[in-house]
């Protein structure tokens, strides 16, 4: 079988720099085509994965990193879909590969962001749920992120502990990840003693916004072994799945959710399917995994989506956390990249730097950070108003 | 009184009312109200005919904002924080996030029982709002 393999990774580190997003993906992409062994007229296809907040550039990122690295006549696309933007980069340059259209892709993706909340893009617009949201409730992103936490806390009696247990471990992993922001680990106290921002979430809870830039290079298998390259990592599967109507998970930006009285509730949530569709397209499960990287917006989010990649049934997440079984050393290391907790969003990098942290482990070349002998890896993310994102790799 | 959005919700003799939209084929209920198609996949209705909501429900979840949202929300001066409470209507299968009127997050609990109100926006139009339930 002829698949799609990551022929190279590259990122520029995150952090607060305010410097110009493409800065971020250029020095990503050259990273990634250096560890690919290639050179940049040698890509056929060019995906950008969009920012909307820095202007129109960034609109249209593919032509923006092209132009920025040279314009070669390589065909090009660029997309948006929220946090999921870089789930849905990789997959088009993907199934371009798949469908025999070219052999060789750059993905990159990279972000500036301002400080503080996200606010909305783009002057008064009432007809649109992103700003009526801020207008009428005041509900940023972390007020959504709260309601998850407490609504766990009181099916599933987490305790704010945990939730700083989260934070501890992903510190931990942070550490030692070059291209995190924050490198410094943090204790409990440290979490528990930080301001409260969306109760139950404290500030060390919340993932910070970040500039930062990711980029892979794609390529078809027989393009990989035509260029002699070693240790391949497999694109076994990307999920992109909306949900499935009646949504009953309250989803931002939304005031509401889908009414489940005339027609009943899917049996398997959102966030679930996300990852069932990406171990269906694979054909793997999740007891084949080594490790997973899910989207830690909070700390107590890292919890839910443990359930919902499938590593232990609703509820017990805890248990695994408690256990150490989901830090680095443990059974089934979760974020071991350190997660948004060491990143914070870069919103079209996101995805793309979770496939770099899975191809290095996949690789063996992720350091202190490494996994024994890791085999396959998820990881999965959401984008707003329903873009879901999941992606799975193979040695 | 002027209201921070028009066709969302209801003040009346009878109290406050939010104001969602029912597919007169299948039955589905959405809020925020929708003009045109159902939102149900299988369900080829057209017509969506305004309806009053349950005033009740219980808490499916709650928070707050312990620093000022950022623009186009506007602020108190002096800022007390927000308090927000997603709610699960009585009978409707649905969950309505709204703005707590007179009650802080302590005082809160996942299963309470919660009914509509509305309340000034800090520069004065009125938005839906939950208060404890009478």
């Amino acid at each position: 079988m002829n698949g799609v393999v990551v022929l190279g990774t590259g990122m520029h580190p995150w952090g607060k720099w305010g410097r110009p997003f493409l800065e971020y993906g250029v020095a990503a992409a050259r990273a990634a085509l250096r560890d690919a062994g290639i050179a940049w007229t040698d890509v056929q296809y060019v995906v950008g994965a969009d920012t909307i907040r820095n202007g129109y550039p960034g609109f249209v990122a593919g032509a923006s990193y092209a132009q920025a690295l040279g314009w070669t006549g390589s065909r090009i696309a660029s997309c948006y879909a929220a946090c999921a933007s870089g789930a849905q980069a990789l997959d088009i340059a993907r199934t371009r590969i798949l469908a025999g259209l070219c052999d060789v892709a750059l993905v990159v993706g990279a972000d500036s962001t301002p400080k503080g909340f996200f606010k909305p893009v783009g002057g008064d617009r009432p007809d649109d749920p992103d700003w009526l949201r801020f207008r009428l409730l005041g509900a940023s992103n972390p007020a959504y992120f709260g309601l998850y936490a407490r609504r766990r806390m009181a099916v599933y009696g987490t305790t704010p502990a945990d939730f700083a247990a989260v934070k501890v471990k992903n510190a931990r992993a942070g550490s030692l990840n070059p291209m995190a922001r924050y490198r410094k680990p943090v204790t409990a106290e440290e979490v528990l003693a930080s301001p409260m921002v969306a109760d139950p979430l404290r500030l060390m809870d919340i993932c910070a916004t970040s500039d930062g830039g990711a980029a892979v290079v794609l390529a078809s298998e027989s393009y990989a072994r035509r260029v002699g390259a070693r240790d391949l990592v497999r694109l076994a599967a990307v999920s992109t799945v909306t949900p499935t109507f009646p949504n009953t998970v309250l989803e931002l930006p939304n005031f509401a959710t889908d009414s489940c009285a005339a027609v009943p509730a899917p049996e398997r949530p959102f966030r679930a399917a996300i990852a069932d569709a990406a171990y269906e397209e694979a054909g793997v499960g999740p007891e084949d995994l080594s490790l997973a990287e899910v989207y830690d917006l909070s700390t107590a989010l890292e919890l839910d989506w443990m359930e919902d990649i499938g590593l232990c049934p609703s509820g017990e997440a805890e248990k695994l956390l408690r256990e150490g079984e989901t830090a680095l050393g443990g059974r089934m290391p979760v974020n071991p990249s350190g997660g948004l907790a060491s990143f914070g969003e870069a919103i079209p990098a996101q995805a793309i730097a979770q496939l770099c942290e899975l191809t290095l482990q996949l690789r063996g070349r992720a350091g202190p950070r490494q996994v024994p002998n890791a085999r396959a890896a998820l990881a999965a993310n959401q984008g707003l108003f329903g873009h879901g994102s999941a992606i799975l790799t193979t040695t | 009184m002027t209201y921070a959005i028009e066709g969302w919700f209801a003040v009346d003799a009878d109290g406050v009312f939010l104001l969602g939209t029912k597919c007169a084929a299948c039955g589905t209920v959405c809020f925020p109200p929708r003009n045109g198609f159902c939102p149900n996949p299988r369900c080829e209705g057209e017509e969506m005919e305004v309806t009053r909501l349950p005033r009740r429900g219980r808490v499916w979840s709650y928070t707050n904002a312990c620093y000022p949202p950022p623009a186009p929300f506007v602020a108190a001066q002096p800022y007390v924080p927000v308090t927000l409470a997603a709610i699960e209507l009585d009978g409707a299968g649905i969950v309505v996030l709204g703005q707590v009127a007179g009650l802080t997050v302590d005082q809160l609990e996942v299963g309470m029982e919660l009914e509509l109100t509305s309340g000034p926006l800090a520069d004065g139009p009125l938005v839906w709002m939950w208060r404890r339930a009478s």
